[in-house]
């Protein structure tokens, strides 16, 4: 469920391309796009309050052999939680667990690290440090 | 007093394709897209996603497009959006200690583990317009440098907090329900968590003058801004048929934690106090009079007297809410016939009533004078 939170839509379809296709799934629930409250801390670390909502679809499928797939992702794609339901009923298959290894999570994971290194370099490009200037007053 | 009016179809229709087309400006230039709103003017998107209290930058642009650039309406028109949506539940509390870094600085501490880092900012620009970015251009390509995966970057009031100099935030009870201002009406007194709620969702320009009245002394705080950070935040969530947490996502949040002056008592020692703020995108300017204020809010919980209007939770938070401010402000233009009506009626009589006065003989003043 992870590394469907960090897919993209398109990187969903291409890993199901990949591997010949978007397999048959029957929809438990269709994908249905929803709301579900934010949440900080109050100090960073107190106690819970709310901070507003964002849109979130979910989606529940199942396959030929039974096996259920679930999905809560952020944004309104239905078609990208599907997949993810599609993938997370796939899963629980050891054989289609190592498919989806080299074809999902091994391009998501390069992709997101790539992302982020590149973030924190920016972000480090931009690191200050300050001096405080003795005033001549001595 | 409105009563309702009924006709004005054909005028109201026309009235609003005229607004369409007026959207739309000079058919000769190219029409804007909502992505093109979402990547380039995402400031107004955050803003409106955070006032409009739902996390969706392809609705907040989409939004801005619709209400021409209107912020407010903007903020209605995504207000509105979420009461077509069924609520699937609350997500855990955001770690905003785990946030992957954009922009950190404090204003109290040079040197803090983890670093001081600029970001995309505006601070130190120098405020004048650029006319290269009148014409299309290439943004360039931003620098890089080394950096470790893994830097802690500790929120500054924990290193106060060592020492004791800082208040702590209170323990809660995990059991204790969280109130939701989406969920019931404004209660006073509002708890804190209520009040972080109402503020989050505020419109920045009341609470950035608040914060600023509090500074120039209508409740005056000495705030420091301890530390200011934005980033990335993972939220999970734990649906009901699961019962375990599953990843949504990140999420852009900006937090600002104010260190304010002294609160102390015969039993407990002298200490900072605190103000915080957190919103969603970045949202600077807003974190930071969310965090002023809530601050003020506190002003009972320290034993300090409430003599200024960024004290006073009812006057903050009844008005807060720029989509029901608006709403009321706004309401003033629809047709208000009947009442008027009403009070031109009554207006007439106090007049004949006040000129018939005159013209009697003043019969209490005789009566005195006999």
């Amino acid at each position: 469920m992870r590394i469907c939170a960090e897919a993209t839509e398109a990187e969903l379809e291409r890993a199901f391309a990949d591997c010949g296709g978007v397999p048959d799934a029957e929809d438990v629930r269709a994908p249905e796009a929803g709301l579900v409250m934010l949440r900080g801390r109050i100090g960073g670390d107190g106690g819970p309050f709310n901070v507003g909502e964002a849109t979130v679809t979910r989606a529940v499928v199942r396959l030929p052999d039974g096996a259920l797939g679930y999905s809560y992702l952020l944004g309104r794609s239905a078609r990208r939680a599907r997949l993810a339901a599609i993938v997370d009923a796939l899963g629980q298959d050891a054989g289609w667990r190592e498919r989806l290894d080299a074809v999902l999570v091994a391009p998501v994971t390069a992709r997101r690290e790539a992302e982020l290194a590149e973030r924190r370099e920016q972000a480090a490009a931009t690191r200050v440090n300050f001096f405080t200037l003795v005033r001549g007053e001595d | 007093m409105y009563v309702a009016v009924k006709g004005g179809e054909a005028a109201i229709e026309a009235a609003h394709n005229l607004l369409a087309h007026e959207r739309r400006g000079d058919p000769a230039l190219p029409e804007i897209t909502a992505a093109q709103i979402r990547e380039q003017l995402s400031l107004a998107v955050n803003r409106v996603m955070c006032e409009g209290s739902l996390y969706d930058p392809d609705l907040a642009a989409l939004a801005i497009k619709q209400a021409r650039g209107d912020l407010i309406e903007a903020i209605f028109l995504a207000r509105a959006y979420r009461t077509t949506l069924p609520r699937f539940g609350y997500a855990e509390p955001a770690d905003t200690g785990a946030m992957h870094i954009r922009r950190r600085i404090s204003a109290t501490y040079k040197d803090l583990p983890g670093g001081q880092v600029l970001g995309p900012t505006f601070d130190y620009t120098h405020r004048l317009l650029d006319p290269a970015l009148a014409e299309a251009g290439s943004a360039p390509t931003p620098e890089r440098a080394a950096a470790a995966e893994s830097e802690a970057s500790p929120h500054v009031t924990a290193l106060l907090n060592h020492e004791g100099l800082i208040e702590s935030n209170r323990p809660h009870d995990p059991a204790a329900p969280v109130c939701d201002v989406t969920r019931g009406a404004l209660a006073f007194p509002a708890g804190r968590d209520l009040r972080l709620q109402a503020l989050a969702r505020g419109d920045e320009g009341f609470l950035l003058a608040l914060g600023y009245s509090t500074q120039r002394g209508y409740g005056r705080t000495h705030p420091f801004a301890g530390e200011i950070r934005m980033g990335e935040v993972e939220i999970s969530f734990v649906p009901e048929e699961l019962g375990f947490e599953v990843p949504l996502g990140e999420v852009r949040l900006t937090e600002c934690e104010m260190v304010n002056q002294f609160a102390g008592s015969a039993d407990a020692p002298p200490q900072f106090t605190r103000g915080y703020g957190l919103v969603f995108g970045h949202s600077e300017r807003k974190a930071m009079s969310m965090a002023l204020v809530d601050r003020a809010l506190r002003t009972a919980e320290f034993g300090e007297e409430v003599v200024a209007p960024a004290q006073d939770a009812e006057f903050v938070l009844s008005h807060a809410d720029n989509v029901q401010a608006t709403g009321f402000v706004e309401h003033l233009k629809l047709p208000h016939y009947v009442d008027f009506q009403a009070e031109l009626a009554l207006l007439r009589q106090l007049r004949a009533e006040w000129e018939a006065d005159r013209a009697a003989p003043p019969a209490r003043h005789a009566e005195a004078a006999e």
